[in-house]
């Protein structure tokens, strides 16, 4: 039986067997004999000064077999890399400050590492951190974003002089001249604070050198094996090839897990190496809430200039970005906020400036969404409040709003996070509105449930926002494809899996173009031995960018099939067909030969070949997109709150996206309902409350709220097909998707909810007790 | 205070004598006594559940028990739910819904839903999502796992 075409199809996971019975491999299942177990001894203060580090106790404990501070490293102490310089924007400012692998005199924030403990266990370890010494003269702790700038704030890196990290600002056109012209001007501040990216799998290191081999094998909880691999091996002196970096399955990543050069990623392979013994750290659920990077805190004092009708005449946005102690990754996150806010909208004149700044906490790095969440939450705040006080519906004034459906490619004239220019490749933006006003209801709900509701008295309320999220940036990634003489198809690629299905969805773009059953295509991902070059997941790049070059791959093997087999079965090659997992002559089924057969005959042992010809089935491509594509799409959500007990209650929430052509829905839209749940959590629940000391209040998951299957309701979702010109397969990213416009629909929907209470929302998170505390103010009373 | 201690546990139906430490986490023993990796651990504060096991047929949290606790009892992981290469209903629904994603949580969640589903044979969406409240899971956002609840409910409950 001829396949059908596996592009678009519900594929069920091929990797789903492994992880349903526990045989998957997950770093913490990673044993080798002679293991020797870590823990860290961390910091309690946010900010001081190390005096003395005493552990001449600690390595005299039962089971401990090395102790090391910074100044046992050596000439191996030494800042990490800076992973992302900044673009090329005229005027910028950037102050790069990068994570050290112990402290060696200053703190910076609370939970950062002072000693490394290698033990027998991670018992006795831990049983040896209690006798390491410690003296600290604390410094006050830069703690809040704007008291960081002010005169005299303490400074956590003394050498710039301020806590200013970055300074940025694009414009395009003269929003100052139009904002004259405007018949109104929404301004507002708004607040954005941080979260933790919370996968349900702490961090890992697992190394093992082999001095025989000289071969350093690193098992690491990363999204992306091969720069960790490349890293490592200059920071060890060691070649590329001495190293394998295995990234096994990874229990969610969510922007963390990136290639950070984290400090136990630095330490743990230098110390089996040191030890001669493999080496295995595994962060705890209290270390994760410090040592593991976060996101999210910013403050936007952002005005939107509006004409009578509805229509946007310019932003002007200033915010402050919290990068945190350090910032490794650059400006990605602000840049992505900066870009993120223009949203699907025509905004003749913006005017976009931001100030990073270092504080005594965790570092900032990319979460789930990397600060577009901020964006379109100024963004899509600001057209709310325009429609209240231009009395025009809120749908309407999207609608009025919209790049039309025909101006597409649509350049937005400031550069991007890719350094290339903000030009969206396509999109329908008023048809993913429609259809979701549609399916939520819209006109029915304010029209008649709603007024019928508030006349019961109760406060039920609906919002509708839009979005684009930036995705699938460069700069490239490779796949090799092979046939085995089994029939079997390999495919390898270096991008790392945190649970996003690409051993089936790569898988399928390879069965499409050799004709085999999908099942027969194995994926291997995230090992450097079986592939090395490329950079990782992230950006929402896995589909678009590694899924582009397995389908160039498959297209090159699936010629060197049709060459062969043209010229044993005696026919053209147009007229070869590959099905089944076989090579046969169009309209003689029985004229053909398995792939299998074909791959033994192309690695012969004796004879002659044509000069030039390659053995095997097999053959290796590299994409890289020009630039990142716009996904996009519309979330619309019904709640009831109860303003007494402040709970909130969603009814409904309807998605209708937009990632181009999709290779598999079924993984698409359980992307987008955990993006979702991810969102309500940002929304309603999730907020790392740090004091004034820059302690964490709140490092437990029972202090920490995470939504639960009671809290997340399932999405309706539907699809809008753009395909991207950008790309062979035309598919756009879709993993932070979920994520990125809930807090601005929440927040719209609750605060129509609210009508009539004059709560207005223009902050992020919002949770039960601080939304109670909101319609107090508003009522006039205290909470 | 680090002294070993004898402990006879049966696990998935195989019985196990060891020696060990009292402070032994029985998840630890699970997982690196026993090497039974497919249980879990993702708070190591009973929060996240990913840790479920069942001891003696009902659903704990591994991280929370001592392995000198499970001396003469019974206790069952992911390891045997399926029969060889045949998976049980339950873990079969989940591949069919697409009910995981990281898989790291799935574990946990398996062993809560079987004895919820021996004791609730025809539950509501909302006593489904009650029983799941005791697990976190980051990817899924539960539809799927409630989906695949209702699938085992609909053709499971019919044989």
């Amino acid at each position: 039986m001829k396949h059908a075409s596996y592009m678009g199809q519900r594929v069920l996971r091929l990797e789903d067997a492994k992880l349903l019975t526990g045989r998957a491999l997950f770093i913490d299942d990673v044993e080798l004999p002679g293991m020797l177990e870590v823990a860290f001894l961390r910091s309690d203060d946010a900010h001081g000064i190390l005096r003395r580090i005493d552990v001449t106790a600690a390595r005299s404990r039962p089971g401990v077999v090395a102790v090391y501070t910074a100044a046992d490293l050596g000439d191996y102490w030494r800042p990490g890399p800076l992973l992302v310089p900044p673009p090329p924007v005229p005027g910028l400012i950037f102050n790069a400050a990068t994570q050290v692998p112990l402290v060696r005199d200053k703190i910076r924030h609370c939970g950062e590492a002072l000693a490394m403990v290698v033990a027998e266990s991670r018992y006795l370890a831990e049983d040896a951190l209690e006798h390491v010494v410690v003296e600290v003269d604390p410094l006050p702790a830069v703690a809040g974003l704007e008291a960081a700038l002010l005169p005299g704030a303490p400074l956590v890196h003394d050498q710039f002089g301020s806590n200013l990290a970055a300074q940025v600002r694009q414009q395009k056109g003269d929003y100052a001249a139009v904002r004259g012209s405007a018949a109104r001007v929404i301004a507002r501040r708004f607040h954005y604070d941080r979260g933790a990216s919370a996968a349900i799998e702490n961090r890992g290191v697992v190394a093992a050198w082999d001095g025989r081999a000289g071969e350093l094998t690193v098992w690491d909880t990363t999204q992306a094996p091969i720069p960790i691999r490349n890293g490592l091996a200059a920071m060890l002196g060691l070649g590329e090839s001495q190293v394998r970096v295995i990234a096994p399955f990874i229990g969610g990543g969510f922007g963390p897990k990136i290639m950070m050069f984290y400090p136990e990623e630095v330490l743990v392979p230098w110390a089996a190496r040191q030890l001669g013994r493999p080496v295995k750290w595994i962060e705890d659920r209290r270390e994760n809430f410090y040592a593991t990077t976060q996101e999210r805190s910013q403050i936007h004092d952002a005005e939107l200039a509006v004409a009578a009708d509805g229509r946007i005449l310019g932003v002007k946005d200033v915010f402050l970005h919290d990068t945190g102690a350090y910032d490794p990754y650059g400006l990605t996150v602000p840049i992505n906020s900066q870009c993120t806010l223009l949203g699907p909208y025509l905004v003749p004149h913006y005017d976009s400036e931001f100030k990073a700044v270092f504080t005594n906490r965790p570092i900032v790095t990319p979460v789930r969404g990397a600060g577009r969440q901020h964006g379109v939450f100024v963004m899509e705040r600001l057209l709310d409040l325009a429609a209240r006080e231009l009395g025009i519906d809120r749908v309407e004034i999207r609608r009025r709003n919209y790049i039309p459906a025909d101006a597409f490619p649509y350049d937005h004239e400031i550069l991007f996070q890719d350094f290339r220019p903000l030009v969206y490749d396509s999109g329908n933006y008023p048809a993913a509105l429609e259809k979701a006003v549609e399916l939520i209801g819209y006109a029915d709900f304010v029209e008649q449930e709603q007024p019928r509701l508030r006349a019961e008295g109760r406060h039920v309320g609906i919002g509708v926002v839009s979005y684009i999220e930036g995705t699938g940036i460069g700069p490239y990634e490779g796949a090799r494809v092979t046939v085995e003489p089994s029939g079997l198809v390999r495919v390898a690629t270096g991008v790392g899996t945190q649970g996003q299905g690409h051993f089936t969805t790569f898988a399928q773009l390879v069965a499409e173009q050799l004709g085999v059953d999908v099942s027969q295509v194995q994926v291997s991902t995230g090992d450097t031995r079986d592939f090395n070059w490329g950079t990782g997941t992230f950006a929402s790049r896995g589909a678009v960018v590694a899924g582009s070059a397995c389908h160039a791959a498959a297209l090159k093997v699936r010629a060197k099939i049709l060459a062969l087999a043209a010229g044993l079965l005696g026919c053209a090659k147009a007229e070869v067909e590959l099905f089944d997992g076989r090579a046969s002559v169009r309209g003689a089924p029985d004229r053909g030969l398995t792939l299998g057969e074909l791959a033994r005959k192309a690695n012969p042992l004796r004879g002659a070949v044509t000069p030039g010809t390659e053995p095997g089935l097999e053959a290796t491509a590299y994409f890289g997109p020009d630039r990142g594509n716009a996904a996009s799409g519309v979330h619309a959500i019904r709640v009831e709150v109860d303003p007494e007990t402040a709970e909130v209650k969603i009814s409904r929430y309807v998605v209708v996206h937009d990632c181009g052509r999709v290779i598999n829905p079924m993984v698409v839209e359980a992307q987008v309902q955990g993006g979702v749940a991810h969102g309500i959590g940002n929304a309603f629940y999730e907020q790392l409350s740090f004091d004034d000391n820059g302690q964490l209040m709140n490092a437990s998951f029972m202090d920490y709220l995470l939504p639960t299957a009671l809290d997340v309701p399932t999405v309706e979702l539907a699809h809008i097909e753009t395909p991207s010109p950008l790309n062979p397969l035309g598919v756009k990213g879709v993993g932070e998707a979920g994520a990125i416009p809930t807090g601005a629909a929440f927040a719209q929907a609750v605060e129509d909810a609210l009508h009539g209470t004059g709560v207005e929302i223009t902050e992020i998170p919002l949770s039960p007790s601080r939304l109670h505390a909101l319609i107090a103010q508003a009522r006039g009373g205290t909470s | 205070m680090n002294g070993q201690h004898p402990i006879e546990v049966t696990v998935n139906g195989t019985r196990h004598a060891r020696e060990v430490a009292a402070r032994l986490l029985l998840s630890d023993f699970l997982r690196h006594d026993l090497g039974l990796t497919g249980t879990h651990v993702g708070c190591e504060h009973g929060v996240c559940g990913a840790c479920t096991v069942l001891f003696d047929g009902e659903p704990a949290r591994s991280c929370l028990m001592f392995a000198v606790q499970a001396d003469g009892h019974a206790v069952d992981t992911v390891e045997g739910l399926a029969s060889g290469e045949t998976l049980h209903p339950v873990q079969r629904a989940f591949y069919e819904t697409h009910a995981l994603q990281c898989g790291f949580c799935t574990p946990g969640i398996l062993m809560t839903l079987i004895p919820f589903l021996r004791d609730h044979p025809t539950p509501t969406e909302n006593e489904i999502r009650e029983a799941l409240s005791g697990h976190l899971c980051r990817c899924t956002g539960y539809a799927n796992i409630v989906a695949a609840v209702q699938r085992v409910v609909k053709y499971e409950g019919a044989r």
